[in-house]
């Protein structure tokens, strides 16, 4: 690779890399609860929490790093709280971590909780009447049979995070081998005189990852659910 | 052992009133649909919650509006046979077999699932998933299931109406079974006669929500 590469694209290309594992990551459970609460239960405020989580998907996603920037930064009601205990988010990539997770929530969320809306209820009513107590029928059941929708919003959630630019720009700037992912790359490449070429392997590896990234989880929803499902 | 039961459940254009005593054995359940079978079977496993009434089995209190006590349905020892088997499809049928006893941590000792595997004549489709099950196997694989979390009584909801004939014909000899070899109440929903004559030794008929005969 290094051939083809040079060790700034290296650079731009493994950061991108570790920033969307730790967001993929670090977000699935919490992907996993919300999707669990908007799909099975009832309680007040549940549509603007659904709002709340879909909102990325609509905002500008400058808007986003600048509130990600407001909460989170130095000076942030969050970020100075956070701060204490030595965690840092503002101009680190932890924070191009956060700022990934918080963009690619909503299709994590989204392909969960359609797979958990389509496994059906009544085999964990069936669990209750075993004597199944609520984590029990969550973890031995719901989450089993909504393994195909995790493996798919993972996936997702991985491709969107190595290609986010505008909120991690924003929040965390653009700085080399700290918060320049492969879009920020690609956009200060094509700032300089001779960096077209730069640009052009980056995006031809961007559109290969995120082609792959969408094959895969077809193939490996369809896996699953076969594997699930016992067929 | 046996099952108390008095409870009234109000709906805006119907009431529901029973009071009987189930013994061990088979107590079919009968009567015209809307009648407020499935709602007394549903208030005895807990899954709707009387207006009034009392609930008890083998001297343990389920239910008792006066006293503000609702056992939750999982606590309740109830096994319940769908209609519609709902075998975890994700699970093996030995796996399946197992599920009640892992929820509800009681050992599982080849001893202890033997007889009733036996009994059910599952022995060769231990390994296999419930998408490779035929109806007539799935409906047996869900009596097992409910068999093996050692149940208090057992509820069963018109288990053979979505089943052929042929294979009706093949799960009665096992309710036969079921009924003269454990010593707790089942409770057996059915408006199928051939079913009920074959299969009662008490009989409840239910009409209009009220409980019209019992023999």
């Amino acid at each position: 690779m290094s051939d083809w590469l040079s060790p700034e694209e290296i650079e731009a290309v493994l950061l991108s890399l570790r920033v969307a594992m730790w967001s993929t990551l670090a977000s699935l459970p919490f992907g996993i609860w919300i999707a669990w609460l908007l799909a099975r239960k009832d309680f007040f405020g549940k549509q603007i929490v659904n709002g709340l989580v879909h909102l990325p998907l609509i905002l500008p996603p400058v808007v986003t790093g600048y509130l990600l920037l407001i909460l989170f930064g130095t000076q942030g009601p969050i970020g100075s709280f956070l701060q204490q205990f030595g965690i840092v988010f503002a101009f680190s990539w932890t924070g191009a971590v956060l700022a990934a997770a918080v963009m690619a929530f909503p299709l994590m969320v989204r392909a969960i909780r359609l797979s958990i809306e389509s496994a059906d209820h009544r085999l964990e009513d069936a669990a209750k009447t075993l004597g199944a107590s609520n984590s029990q029928r969550f973890f031995m059941i719901t989450l089993p049979l909504a393994m195909p929708g995790v493996v798919t919003g993972s996936i997702l959630a991985f491709a969107k995070s190595l290609g986010e630019f505008g909120a991690t720009i924003t929040f965390v700037s653009n700085i080399p081998g700290e918060t320049r992912t492969v879009p920020s790359a690609i956009y200060s490449f094509m700032q300089v005189p001779g960096g077209e070429e730069s640009a052009m392997r980056l995006v031809i590896l961007a559109i290969a990852l995120s082609m792959l990234a969408l094959i895969l989880s077809e193939w490996l929803a369809k896996r699953v659910s076969h594997v699930v499902e016992g067929r | 052992m046996s099952l108390k039961v008095d409870l009234t459940h109000r709906f805006p254009d119907f009431e529901l009133h029973a009071a009987f005593e189930v013994p061990p054995g088979l107590t079919a359940i009968c009567g015209p649909s809307g009648a407020g079978k499935t709602t007394l079977i549903n208030a005895l496993a807990g899954t709707i919650t009387p207006h009034a009434g009392h609930i008890e089995i083998n001297h343990r209190v389920l239910f008792s509006a006066s006293e503000h006590i609702n056992v939750p349905t999982e606590r309740r020892r109830v096994g319940y046979i769908f209609q519609d088997a709902r075998l975890f499809p994700h699970l093996t049928v030995r796996q399946n077999l197992k599920a009640g006893r892992w929820f509800r941590k009681l050992p599982t000792e080849p001893h202890q699932l033997d007889p009733i595997i036996g009994l059910l004549g599952l022995e060769h489709l231990l390994d296999r998933r419930p998408a490779k099950l035929s109806g007539g196997e799935k409906q047996r694989v869900a009596i097992g299931r409910a068999l093996l979390s050692e149940p208090e009584f057992i509820l069963a909801d018109e288990p053979l109406s979505s089943l052929d004939l042929a294979r009706k014909l093949e799960i009665l000899p096992y309710f036969e079974r079921l009924r003269d070899e454990m010593k707790i109440p089942i409770l057996y929903v059915s408006h199928q006669s051939e079913e009920i004559e074959r299969l009662a030794t008490t009989r409840l008929t239910l009409n209009g929500g009220q409980l019209t005969e019992q023999r």
